[in-house]
């Protein structure tokens, strides 16, 4: 289902919503009370130093991890739990994998499945876990290949393929799921330098379409051009957000400045 | 006389002393041929042994390696390690999915069940098993602690094969659960986060995406287990099962021709090994796909390009080498 099948819920509500989020590992805390809005359609960047929070915060939103305390919603559902009267009842793991179909996630390392040929890493979910029909997931699948520049590469096995190629993959096998918002985690972290742009032209084609999405990235650049709102996280904090050009030309604290003058 | 070696040798190719397209003389082994030819006489008297001393007796070898009886132990054999491969790699998925759920009982459950049947050797497990109508003269189905449905006596519930399997299966469940374990922990972490990202249920996630990369380091040790397992059933000759070796033990207790007799349980051991070894080769091949960029040639296939590349070889040898491709 995607947004555009519930004219019933209001526009105006925010795709994702996160409230009060807080997050601890061990003695860490790793995500301190975080609360962040994303319109449906817009991009928002998130930046910050390694271990601010950044990967975790993307990670609750789509239940891999559970938050301690604070709520998460998408498209005006709450995430991982279901309301009571006054208590939250956990979801079954069952529940949350039917959630994630709305909530599409891309890794730093891609984690295709390396034993399944591309088609067959993009129809998996779609096919086997929502159950919609062969033929119509098959065309989806090789509509999307095309859109990601991969169209000759259907039956290829995802390690005969470059990093920026295997990426351009896992952003289609998120998309077959017609997410709702779509997570990138780093997507260009572990790419040579040559192999960046081309994952970003992706990400860049697919704001262009409206599609909702998170973005953590280190991509200075990137963010500036793509983004309606920035973020800059620290210690597992929001230190600031705005649009690109208040937070990265003229950040309103040292901690943001300090950060973006070493990154670029 | 560096200046002018220089210009010599960064000459036009093609002058006389540009070795672009000289021929390759390839470098001599004299010690190699040496130790072989010693290795070949080695081998030509341990031939001499085996053939030539009467005592081996291999017209009784020969007479009964595909006698009937003998034929029928074979498939006992056979069945024996299929039922216990296939039994004991069954149980032992379920044991180390146990050992690898987040759930503390289940975990200590399955940890326990490998303590105890890696500490039981095997032959006094199968003599507990065979002995079962000591302890227990009925077995029942039922409510737990309540009425029973139905009941059996049990030495005709537990007959010697079944005793047999249920000891050979519950023996290798232990090792197999170790071995699968160590093969799902070999599989990246990121593999299962993006299958639940993917709202893959989890039964569909280790079947089609953990448990298929876990048997690329499964297969080796399972292979292992699988042989151990096949000649392992030679074990439960102590219940008086007809098989391969119980049945070779009748037969020279009966006739005197001992050396014979196990020579011919040794060479369907050697040929079964064999065509195990065989089958490994093409299940690894298999779970290779997409982990290797090219899957390494069958045995076939590497006869194959030898004897095509064989000619050319000969030809190169002589030739210069900028013929050779």
């Amino acid at each position: 289902m995607t947004a555009a099948d519930t004219p019933a819920r209001s526009r105006t509500a925010p795709m994702v919503s996160v409230r009060g989020v807080y997050k601890r590992f061990g003695a860490a805390e790793v995500l301190r009370d975080v609360d962040l809005t994303v319109e449906a359609g817009h991009v928002t960047v998130v930046l910050g130093p390694s271990g601010s929070g950044k990967s975790t915060l993307l990670r609750c939103i789509n239940h891999l991890e559970r938050a301690d305390r604070g709520h998460i919603t998408v498209d005006g559902e709450l995430i991982g739990y279901r309301r009571g009267r006054g208590v939250l009842h956990e979801l079954k793991e069952k529940q949350i994998l039917r959630q994630r179909g709305a909530i599409g996630f891309v890794f730093q390392n891609f984690n295709l499945f390396p034993h399944l040929t591309v088609l067959e890493n993009i129809v998996e979910a779609p096919r086997y876990a929502f159950r919609r029909p062969a033929a119509e997931v098959e065309e989806q699948a090789r509509a999307l290949l095309e859109r990601v520049g991969l169209a000759g590469f259907a039956d290829a096995h995802p390690r005969t393929l470059s990093g920026g190629q295997q990426q351009r993959v896992a952003i289609a096998r998120a998309l077959a799921l017609r997410p709702k918002v779509l997570l990138f985690d780093e997507p260009t972290s572990a790419l040579d330098p040559e192999l960046v742009g081309e994952v970003l032209d992706v990400i860049r084609d697919l704001a262009a379409g409206g599609t909702t999405m998170i973005v953590v990235t280190h991509e200075i650049g990137f963010a500036r051009e793509v983004a309606d709102t920035v973020v800059f996280m620290d210690q597992g904090r929001i230190v600031e957000s705005g649009p690109p050009g208040r937070v990265l030309d003229h950040p309103a604290h040292e901690r943001t400045r300090a950060f973006l003058e070493k990154v670029l | 006389m560096t200046a002018p070696a220089a210009t010599r040798a960064a000459g036009p190719r093609g002058a006389p002393d540009d070795p672009t397209d000289w021929p390759v003389r390839p470098a001599r082994h004299p010690w190699r041929w040496a130790a072989g030819a010693a290795v070949l006489v080695l081998v030509a008297m341990f031939a001499n042994m085996m053939l030539t001393n009467p005592a081996w007796k291999w017209h009784v070898v020969a007479d009964y390696l595909f006698a009937e009886t003998i034929m029928r132990a074979l498939w006992l054999t056979v069945r024996l390690t299929v039922y216990g491969t296939v039994l004991g790699f069954g149980l032992g998925v379920v044991l180390a999915l146990m050992r690898l759920s987040g759930s503390a009982l289940l975990a200590s459950v399955s940890w326990t069940y490998v303590w105890a049947f890696r500490s039981i050797p095997l032959i006094v497990q199968l003599l507990f098993w065979y002995n079962l109508a000591i302890l227990y003269d009925r077995l029942s189905f039922g409510i737990p602690f309540g009425p029973a449905f139905v009941s059996f006596p049990t030495m005709e519930l537990i007959s010697p094969m079944t005793a047999a399997v249920l000891g050979l299966a519950l023996h290798q469940a232990a090792y197999s659960a170790e071995i699968v374990r160590s093969g799902i922990l070999a599989v990246d972490q990121g593999q299962r986060e993006a299958a639940a990202a993917l709202g893959i249920p989890w039964g569909r996630q280790v079947r089609r995406i953990i448990l298929p990369q876990a048997m690329r380091t499964i297969m080796p040790t399972a292979g292992n287990e699988v042989i151990g397992l096949f000649k392992g059933t030679s074990v439960v000759y102590v219940m008086a099962l007809g098989e391969l070796f119980y049945r070779v033990q009748v037969i020279y207790n009966r006739t005197g021709d001992v050396v014979p007799m196990l020579m011919v349980a040794t060479l369907w051991y050697i040929v079964l090994t064999t065509l195990l070894s065989a089958a490994q080769f093409y299940v690894e091949r298999h779970y290779a796909k997409g982990a290797v960029r090219e899957l390494p040639p069958t045995p076939l296939q590497r006869v194959r390009s030898f004897a095509a590349g064989l000619p050319h070889a000969l030809r190169s040898a002589r030739q210069p080498r900028g013929a050779t491709r």
